[in-house]
């Protein structure tokens, strides 16, 4: 029983239950829960509450399901068994995400301690000083770890972060009379965000196209930069894993046209420690808290982007500003020159609290060590993989990479015709999540993303390797297996075409009814 | 039961090896199999047709006689449904024109030929639109866009175009080159019209993430960037030829030259295929902007199928006034090779090689390298 102790293969199948639609399973007046009346004294104030509405309140009840508590609990449990997420796969597939194990102790905390679930964002600030102590240490925490000397925990995202700094980069250029700085530079292989959210902000935007070496190429931006650059948003490493040792050289051309350099260190993970952005020369920078710091992914929203910027750009922060007198932590919002409100309240509280607590688990040298580990299993696993048929690496001939690589199935799609998808799907039958491709367009063909941060093992990493090399195994010698693989999901293969036909993917429920007809 | 033509042009590649720089004309043909030539198109279209026949039960193939595809389709496994007839040993493009006619006529699904861009001529002037093909790449000059990279990946497209696997189509470009010219040291390089060909997604992005669909969203968005620029005055715009272009003219509802250069002013037409006499006549004392696109698989810019852009056009437009267009996949695609200008005039060749803003969408742009 169990995995295969020469292949380290297991064999794996995942549960199957051909799960209706929560909205298919709603039987009228079934309950999961009854709502608790208001307490009395409220109900004395406002009656039962719903007259106070008006005109406001609805003449049809909402068309919610109706379920009860133990329909639903199976319901999303079988659900949850048709996934493979952190909690139950070698996670090492989402290259540039950076799928770091979360410890539990903290996620016990985030979702059980009443210090956070049973608080309110209008409560006092004297009841709330724990929870601003904690912004107020992280900040202290990340400025010594970038080197910045503010930083802001609003942004519920990575992107919100950068579009954030984005603001602060317009409204330094605004509060100087500076009206002629209409674009913004990014590079390829940065996270497609750099690009996005300077155009949200009506910048138009300019694309470095990677050199051969797989830098950005340093003529090229030089080529774009003038007296219109407001400021150039990139990754360092970029998608590739390479380390660029030259960015100050970067930074510089862009400080001599007078543009601010902003760093996304969304994946700041095989630098923790070693290098920083005040050393690069950034002026702004900013860290996805749900990547390096270790706060579970966040999908959008429950997420965060913590960013920071040198003491020049402090007044065009956010509101509020978790503050310290010295006795007391407050919420400073009289900041005139602020960009404003970039979320409700002061930000997603329980990822503060989970990264507070990761950073004090591990301490200075821990988080350093995080680092260490990151790039010693990338090295690791860049080796292996590099053997096995099929694989080739683009870019960098002979340097290590940080904390990523980004591979390519070139050789494998010539030689047997089965590409990079038909593999991704196929991971998924040893029980191993999809990785992730690349970003578009493909500037490296057929290209596969692994990040083996310092969560895994070695054995960890030799399984997820014994997995591909399987793969390439059965590319070489039954092509056709692999490109009509999956074999063991609940979902097998779907025709790549039927994904694109906008009028056959419904979004909503009413949607859904509509495209197929459903009273 | 999906049908697939098989045209093999048997001489395409002949002159190559020996030097020859082409296989147009039964002349030179003659010559090349004195001076010792071995077809190498039978080769690469069995190379091809062998990843074919992994479905050969479910497809039915259509060729013609002897070196034309029957012995190729044979070789690689197949038994084929022959048609015509053809004198062994003395095909002439003739041969292949009347061969894809025929198959046309006998309701195929995809066209698989092999041969060089002057056998994509002789498909497309029989073919047109009316059928998807594919070139299995096996000619001297393969300048044209509707060849595989390979004649193994010729054969996994056919595959996933036959089952349904593939269902994008673009229109690539059908190039040549004068050969008696470029024999003498000439390259002057003409674009002569468009093929359906299955879409390959080795280099651009996969048809899982709506290839086609963003691809028609960043067009738009680079029309209506060059068109914003049309707005301040009566500057004139020499639209180049290809399809990315014509997504401007079609933006502004104007009749396009797909293979020809057009004039526009403040979003209206001002003359339409106009020579490069014509161009300087129209263009003196106007301030002008020239908009290219990406040309060929090569990544041209100037020299390939639009020779009106001559260096006196371009040098009278001035460098900083011509605008590149091109989809950020386009670019992709070009594996970070530069993007060629050939003008004729090493001068300016020179002038125009370094880096380049090409416009990959509206207010998006690539600094992109130029070479020559």
């Amino acid at each position: 029983m169990g995995r295969d102790k020469n292949t380290l293969l297991r064999k794996f199948h995942q549960a199957r239950w051909d799960e209706e639609i929560i909205l298919e399973m709603s039987v009228p007046g079934e309950r999961g829960i009854l709502v608790p009346r208001a307490e009395e004294g409220i109900r004395a104030e406002i009656g039962e509450g719903v007259s106070v509405l008006g005109n406001l309140r609805r003449k049809v009840p909402p068309a919610l399901p109706e379920v009860n508590q133990m329909r639903i609990n199976r319901h999303y449990m079988r659900l949850s068994q048709e996934t493979l997420g952190t909690d139950v796969n070698i996670d090492i597939s989402q290259g540039t995400c950076t799928m770091k194990y979360s410890p539990k102790f903290q996620e016990h905390l985030a979702a059980r301690h009443p210090g956070m679930t049973e608080i309110h964002p209008l409560q006092d600030e004297d009841t709330i000083q724990g929870i601003l102590e904690m912004y107020y240490k992280l900040e202290q925490f990340l400025k010594e770890i970038s080197g910045m000397d503010y930083f802001c925990f609003q942004p519920g995202g990575g992107a919100h972060g950068v579009f954030t700094n984005v603001s602060i980069v317009r409204a330094y250029h605004k509060s100087r009379g500076d009206k002629e700085r209409t674009e913004a530079i990014t590079t390829m292989f940065s996270h497609p965000c750099d690009a996005a959210t300077p155009r949200t902000a009506g910048y138009k935007v300019v694309t470095l196209m990677p050199d051969e070496n797989g830098y950005p190429d340093l003529q090229a931006m030089k080529a774009a930069l003038s007296e219109r650059t407001a400021g150039i948003f990139i990754t360092n490493p970029e998608d590739t894993g390479i380390y660029n040792p030259r960015i100050d050289e970067y930074v510089k051309a862009a400080h001599d046209v007078g543009a601010l350099c902003s760093y996304d260190q969304a994946n700041a993970n095989g630098m923790l420690g070693i290098a920083r952005a005040i050393e690069a020369g950034f002026d702004l920078c900013q860290f996805n808290i749900h990547k390096t710091f270790s706060a579970p992914h966040g999908c959008m929203g429950p997420a965060m982007g913590a960013h920071g910027v040198k003491a020049e750009l402090a007044k065009f922060l956010p509101v509020p500003r978790v503050e310290f007198d010295g006795k007391r932590y407050y919420l400073d919002y009289n900041r005139p020159e602020s960009i404003g409100r970039v979320r409700s309240f002061y930000g997603n509280a329980p990822i503060v609290m989970r990264a507070y607590a990761w950073i004090m688990q591990h301490g200075a040298e821990g988080l350093r060590e995080v680092a260490e580990c990151s790039v010693l299993n990338n090295n690791y696993i860049e080796k292996k993989i590099r053997e096995v048929p099929g694989v080739v690496v683009r870019y960098a001939k002979g340097k290590r990479r940080l904390e990523q690589v980004r591979y390519s199935w070139e050789k494998l799609k010539e030689d047997t015709g089965v590409g990079t998808e038909d593999v991704m799907r196929r991971m998924g039958d040893f029980g191993l999540q999809h990785y992730w491709t690349s970003h578009h367009p493909w500037v490296v063909p057929e290209p596969f993303t692994l990040e083996p941060c310092e969560s895994y093992s070695k054995d960890d990493i030799d399984e997820y390797v014994a997995v591909i090399r399987q793969i390439s195994k059965e590319a070489y010698e039954d092509p056709e297996f692999v490109k009509n693989s999956p074999y063991n999901l609940p979902v097998h293969k779907v025709l790549a075409p039927s994904i694109d036909e906008t009028e056959r993917i419904a979004v909503t429920w009413r949607q859904y009814k509509k495209k197929k007809g459903v009273k | 039961m999906k049908k697939l033509g098989v045209i093999v042009n048997p001489v395409a590649g002949i002159g190559g090896r020996v030097g020859l720089k082409g296989s147009d004309g039964i002349e030179i043909v003659l010559k090349a199999k004195e001076l010792g030539a071995q077809p190498e198109s039978p080769m690469r279209a069995v190379d091809a047709l062998k990843i074919v026949s992994n479905v050969k039960d479910s497809i039915e193939v259509i060729t013609y006689p002897y070196e034309m595809g029957e012995e190729e389709c044979q070789e690689a496994g197949f038994n084929p449904k022959v048609i015509g007839s053809i004198f062994r040993g003395e095909t002439t493009p003739g041969d292949t024109k009347k061969a894809a006619e025929e198959m046309v006529k006998n309701r195929i699904d995809l066209l698989l030929f092999a041969g060089g861009d002057g056998t994509a001529r002789d498909i497309y002037n029989s073919v047109g639109y009316k059928v998807p093909v594919l070139g299995i790449p096996a000619g001297v000059k393969i300048h044209s866009a509707v060849f595989a990279v390979t004649p193994r990946s010729a054969g996994e497209v056919a595959v996933m175009f036959l089952r349904d696997r593939l269902i994008n189509i673009r229109e690539a470009e059908v190039m040549d080159i004068d050969e008696d010219a470029f024999r003498s040291g000439a390259v002057t390089s003409k674009l002569y019209g468009y093929l359906r060909v299955p879409e390959e997604s080795r280099y651009v992005q996969s048809v899982k993430t709506g290839g086609i669909i963003a691809e028609k969203e960043a067009l738009a968005g680079i029309a209506a960037d060059v068109i914003d620029k049309m707005d301040d005055d009566d500057c004139y715009f020499i639209i180049g030829p290809g399809t990315t272009t014509r997504v401007i003219m079609d933006s502004l509802r104007i009749n396009n030259t797909l293979l020809g250069v057009d004039i526009v002013s403040n979003r209206q037409l001002i003359a339409s295929d106009v020579s490069e006499n014509q161009l300087i006549d129209l263009i003196k004392g106007h301030r002008t902007k020239i908009v290219v696109t990406v040309i060929g698989g090569q990544g041209h810019l100037f020299g390939r199928g639009n020779q009106q852009l001559s260096p006196k056009v371009i040098r009278e437009v001035g460098i900083k006034n011509i605008i590149v267009i091109a989809t950020k996949e386009k670019l992709a695609a070009l594996s970070g090779r530069p993007l060629l200008v050939d003008t004729g005039d090493e001068g300016l060749n020179k002038e125009l090689s370094g880096y380049i803003r090409v416009t990959t969408g509206f207010e998006d742009y690539v600094i992109y390298k130029v070479g020559y």
